[in-house]
């Protein structure tokens, strides 16, 4: 009888423990994430579609939004490849330095992107390190597209591996061990063997690497000068069209990169489940 | 296709797991690598394949010189104890894998494949995923899509070591048969000594990444050649040899050494014989089909005899009981080291 007494107290405190909780983790969710939000889209479209393609159509927005597109395209490949080998080799090996490997892998998660913009500077600025050389050469990195782009590889650099890493663990070495036995090249390996296993956590971790790639701020922010229409990128046109009093430009261009996370998460959520489909189906 | 493996050597960093292991399999033939964990079976087969290098020694598969050819040149196949299927592949597609790769006319990668599924008796399960197949269907896959590339050699990693005991029973009786139509040279490696016993030809007993005896299971069984192995090959008995008990033994042999006797080959008497000495039976196990006794000795040492029901039921044995035991095998060797 005791016993049950506990059981029925300890019913009554979920009955209204649990709701409370949710409550308070949506209000505070809403109040910090999904308003805010909101409130960019509703900035960005209130007075209707009209100003907002005006504002779109600008050749400095335009050139905010190319450069962003470029940006990505070059970033997105190089880690791509980086993040693949980078997780195989941890995956797959056992040596001395892995776990300082996969920290330092991890290291621009820690590191402030101010940081990572000004070592930057200080490495290839017109006083840095490598400057006079540049200079000699006639190439700009700071304050140009090269400086952006390594800016970005940077911050942007962990997704693949980390997303990769696991599943190849999980996979194991012995089906790449039974594709080896029956004649596959190393190639033939990864293309027949590797890959289909890995896709969804490398489409994920591609997902993620675009995502920082384009909303990518404060290292970029360090390096591009913020020339308008040369070296802005999208997030640095927000910041500057605000600072301007432009606020229809910086609302527009803040709706796009939200649209672009909204997207992002949509497919997001769509390949974890395939991911989680996928394990549970091979158990 | 023979094997010849010639003084092969491997460490691990300070972990010596083959020490100048050599080793013939002849052509044709079926043998198991019998060992404890550690012993060095797993990677004398990975030597063998080539997945594994070795720091000296070498390897000739068919007389060819093979030791520094990589894996996809030895043209062996290889069946892991973890089936490693490819997940994402039908049942088809995997036994197909090694044909794609080597670009074989799709009819007869077709009519091969199905020969192989019929072969393992999986026709009718091709288009299934590994997924939805059992345990031991998912090895008889491994096999069709290993045999599928007409191998030199079959490898064989723990086969069956993934399995439950019923389906691994049947799929070892089923693996002999398989040899015996395709004849193709096997090595499989295993722990289990009863599974060595009877699926193999020969069965090359390791320990400490050397080879403890080579033989016939016959052989094995009623001629262990050091201590380790005839303790591995099932419970025994191993008695200080100053007792002097055993009179099948010559007193040069059982001097210095120590006495291994094995449960079943101990013979229980009720009357006193020349050749027996008196026991006092401790315990009476009942294990089924046969009855376990512990016996104590005079000088306070016990040794565990096996007998059937029957002659349990005919000496009717009781605990306290003063019986006569009387060994019908038993082999002294001065080693120490036995299997626990």
């Amino acid at each position: 009888m005791p016993t049950n007494g506990i059981n029925v107290e300890n019913r009554a405190t979920q009955n209204w423990g649990k709701p409370l909780l949710i409550g308070i983790a949506l209000i505070y969710m809403a109040a910090i994430l999904l308003v805010p939000a909101i409130a960019v889209f509703y900035e960005a479209f209130h007075r209707g579609f009209g100003p907002f393609l005006e504002a779109v159509g600008h050749r400095e927005f335009q050139n905010a939004i190319r450069l962003t597109l470029i940006t990505a395209a070059i970033t997105v490949p190089l880690n791509l490849v980086f993040g693949l080998c980078a997780a195989w080799v941890i995956a797959r090996n056992q040596f001395r330095g892995r776990t300082l490997l996969v920290s330092i892998i991890d290291l621009p998660f820690s590191i402030s992107p101010v940081v990572v913009g000004l070592m930057l500077v200080l490495l290839y600025g017109r006083i840095g390190w490598l400057g006079p050389f540049l200079q000699s050469i006639n190439f700009r990195v700071i304050f140009s597209l090269p400086g952006i782009v390594i800016a970005t590889v940077i911050v942007s650099l962990p997704f693949v591996a980390r997303e990769v890493i696991p599943v190849l663990e999980d996979m194991g070495p012995e089906q790449e061990e039974a594709a080896r036995t029956l004649g596959a090249q190393d190639w033939q390996i990864f293309w027949r063997v590797i890959l289909p296993h890995i896709r969804w956590g490398l489409l994920y971790g591609l997902l993620l690497t675009n995502a920082r790639a384009m909303g990518e701020f404060g290292a970029v922010a360090v390096v591009s000068g913020n020339l308008a229409g040369r070296t802005q990128t999208l997030p640095i046109f927000v910041e500057h069209a605000y600072k301007n009093y432009q606020t229809q430009a910086a609302f527009g261009a803040a709706a796009i990169l939200a649209l672009l996370a909204v997207v992002t998460l949509i497919l997001k959520e769509i390949l974890e489940r395939r991911t989680q489909h996928k394990r549970s189906s091979a158990h | 296709m023979s094997i010849i493996v010639e003084s092969v050597s491997k460490n691990f960093g300070e972990f010596q797991a083959l020490d100048r292991v050599s080793l013939k399999v002849k052509d044709g033939g079926l043998v198991a690598l019998l060992g404890p964990s550690g012993s060095g079976k797993s990677t004398l087969l990975r030597a063998i394949s080539g997945l594994e290098t070795v720091d000296s020694g070498k390897i000739l598969i068919n007389g060819q010189d093979t030791t520094n050819l990589d894996v996809r040149q030895r043209n062996i196949g290889f069946v892991f104890q973890h089936y490693a299927l490819f997940k994402h592949l039908t049942v088809r597609q995997n036994v197909a894998f090694g044909l794609d790769i080597r670009k074989r006319p799709r009819g007869e990668v077709q009519q091969r494949v199905g020969d192989l599924l019929e072969l393992v008796q999986l026709t009718g399960l091709g288009d299934r995923y590994p997924s939805q197949l059992s345990g031991g269907q998912r090895q008889r896959v491994a096999l069709a899509r290993a045999l599928a590339v007409q191998p030199q050699v079959l490898l064989l990693d723990e086969p069956f070591g993934a399995l439950d005991a019923k389906v691994r029973k049947e799929l070892r009786a089923w693996l002999r048969r398989l040899h015996d139509e395709v004849h193709v040279t096997s090595v499989f490696v295993t722990h289990d000594q009863e599974e060595a016993m009877e699926v193999a030809d020969e069965v090359v007993i390791m320990n400490h990444g050397r080879i403890e005896q080579v033989g016939t299971p016959e052989e094995i069984y009623d001629n262990p050649a050091t201590a380790f192995v005839m303790s591995f090959i099932g419970p025994v008995n191993v008695l200080p040899g100053h007792l002097g008990l055993f009179k099948t033994l010559t007193t040069q042999e059982t001097r210095n050494s120590n006495v291994f006797l094995r449960p079943q080959d101990i013979e229980i008497l009720e009357q006193p014989h020349p050749e027996a000495i008196p026991a006092v039976v401790a315990r009476i196990i009942h294990l089924g089909w046969e009855v376990q006794a512990e016996l104590a000795l005079p000088d306070e040492h016990n040794l565990t005899a096996h007998v059937s029901r029957e002659q349990f039921k005919s000496l009717d044995l009781r605990v306290n009981q003063n019986v006569f035991i009387k060994s019908k095998f038993a082999k002294a060797f001065p080693e120490v080291e036995v299997f626990r």
